[in-house]
């Protein structure tokens, strides 16, 4: 199937399913409303097996955050930010930094970065 | 009460630059040697523990030492699997599972070349972090321990300058090892000045890249009647892990060591201050200031206070690093065996230069994958 891109992961499917119309999703739990990121088959919190796909806010603070000064990807020219996000909702994620630089405990907000021939990858950038 | 258990033989294989051996005779070379110390042979080897050699590495290693062993185990846990692995071989000898049990690894990923940072190619394959994290170019594992040194830096006014001293002390004891790799002086300045790799993380916070390994023998008190050397008493032993994608570690500030530091001191009824020498797992200068903390040898936050009074250096309050560590003596690829050999040689009062006065109580703290993995051993000489 062309649209699955080449990911070949069922039960992140969801995740870049929404990614590819820019939307950015994790795992709520159905009974007791944990949100979780990545996926699982039952709740961290709470051991419940129902969880849906939710999509969240967008909005998080920075966690932590690593300036790369090192060539490790052709598409990646260095230097730049790689950041720990808490996303509102309470998930924690990798994420790149577009735009300025920022530091933690910084407010950022997704963007999103096309790729070729995968779903885009969510990035931040600091808000004002 | 459980009945003791010693280290009665250890041994380095060849370090550095390794060209005309490979893994697996490095690793039988290392395990003779051990086998001197203790004053056993081959076929004493009931138990055999590996990690890092290949597919079924226990299995791979026994053949070629020509081992048919009743007690076998790979576990993978980074470069603390060898902490680990005495935690497991005192379980198991305990258990009466086997007697003699060999620890080994060797490694030539400085001549190999196989030192690759970015974690693998960003394939969208089935591994979770090969669609979260490496698409990002996350160094592997230096961007994980730079995002640690940077929130600690931030949640506890950590400095730059209070991590270089520890690769400043590893380097000072470096200086006193014929055998370290990197001896050339090392000022706070020039580590500050280095090239950033992953800030804040610059070259000198990063340990090296060589070629090496060695051999330890775990066994009972009986069969250490035939050491050669002075046994070394295994006082204490534990384990533990957090997480592998740094998005799930569950506090960037505090490793599995506050689990493993407690249970292995508990284990051996010490306390951080009985503490005569230590063999921190130095992969980067981050590591060690975790180590400090999570073991209690001061508050958690003032790890960075705490070194920069100069108490890891020659001379100083808590002997730390004193092969030289990975930061100045060898690492290759996994520190953990090579911690523990220090340890002991350092109880028997065999390191010359850089031996600590009446060393007693030691401690080897192992570290590894993304900050992942700790194992902490307790030895003392009795």
């Amino acid at each position: 199937m062309s649209d699955r891109m080449q990911i070949d992961d069922p039960v992140l499917w969801p995740y870049w399913e929404a990614a590819q119309r820019h939307e950015l999703k994790v795992q709520r739990c159905q009974a007791c409303g944990h949100h979780q990121h990545y996926p699982r088959p039952f709740c961290l919190e709470c051991d419940h097996d129902a969880l849906d796909w939710v999509a969240v806010s967008g909005r998080g603070t920075v966690h932590s955050v690593t300036t790369v000064h090192i060539q490790l990807l052709p598409e990646l020219k260095p230097p730049y930010q790689v950041a720990l996000i808490d996303l509102a909702e309470g998930p924690r994620l990798v994420a790149g930094i577009t735009g300025p630089a920022c530091a933690i405990g910084d407010a950022v907000s997704v963007v999103w970065r096309e790729r070729d021939g995968l779903p885009p990858l969510p990035d931040f950038t600091t808000v004002a | 009460m459980t009945a003791p258990l010693y280290i009665t033989g250890v041994a380095e294989t060849p370090l550095g630059e390794v060209p005309d051996e490979n893994e697996l005779s490095m690793v039988a070379k290392a395990t003779r040697e051990a086998l001197a110390e203790a004053g056993l042979k081959r076929r004493d080897i009931d138990g055999v523990f590996v990690n890092y050699m290949g597919e079924e590495g226990s299995v791979q290693v026994a053949e070629y030492l020509g081992i048919q062993p009743r007690y076998s185990d790979s576990s993978d846990l980074g470069g603390a699997a060898f902490e680990a692995q005495v935690h497991h071989a005192m379980a198991a000898i305990q258990a009466g599972f086997c007697e003699v049990a060999l620890i080994a690894y060797a490694s030539r990923q400085r001549s190999r070349r196989a030192r690759s940072l970015s974690g693998s190619a960003p394939v969208m394959g089935v591994p979770i972090m090969h669609q979260l994290e490496v698409p990002y170019g996350l160094p592997s594992p230096i961007g994980r321990y730079a995002l640690i040194a940077a929130r600690h830096m931030h949640q506890y006014g950590t400095t730059r300058a209070q991590l270089a001293e520890i690769a400043v002390a590893a380097r000072l004891w470096a200086q006193k090892n014929p055998k370290a790799w990197s001896r050339d002086p090392l000022s706070i300045d020039d580590v500050l000045n280095a090239r950033p790799i992953s800030e804040p993380l610059h070259r000198n916070d990063i340990c090296l890249v060589t070629d090496g390994g060695g051999a330890a023998i775990v066994t009972t008190a009986a069969r250490a009647r035939d050491a050669a050397r002075t046994p070394i008493r295994i006082l204490g032993a534990a384990e533990s892990h957090t997480h592998w994608h740094i998005s799930q570690m569950p506090d960037l500030t505090v490793s599995a060591g506050a689990r493993s530091g407690p249970e292995a001191f508990a284990m051996a009824g010490i306390t951080a201050s009985d503490v005569d020498v230590f063999q921190p797992y130095d992969s980067f200068t981050i590591t060690v200031l975790l180590a400090l903390e999570d073991l209690g040898f001061c508050k958690k936050g003032e790890g960075g206070p705490f070194v920069a009074a100069g108490h890891l250096r020659p001379g100083g309050k808590l002997p730390s690093m004193t092969s030289g560590g990975g930061l100045s003596y060898n690492h290759p690829g996994a520190l953990g065996l090579l911690l523990l050999i220090e340890a002991v040689r350092q109880l028997r009062g065999e390191a010359g230069e850089r031996q600590v006065p009446n060393a007693r109580i030691g401690v080897a703290h192992g570290v590894g994958g993304l900050l992942s993995t700790a194992g902490t051993v307790v030895l003392a000489r009795e």
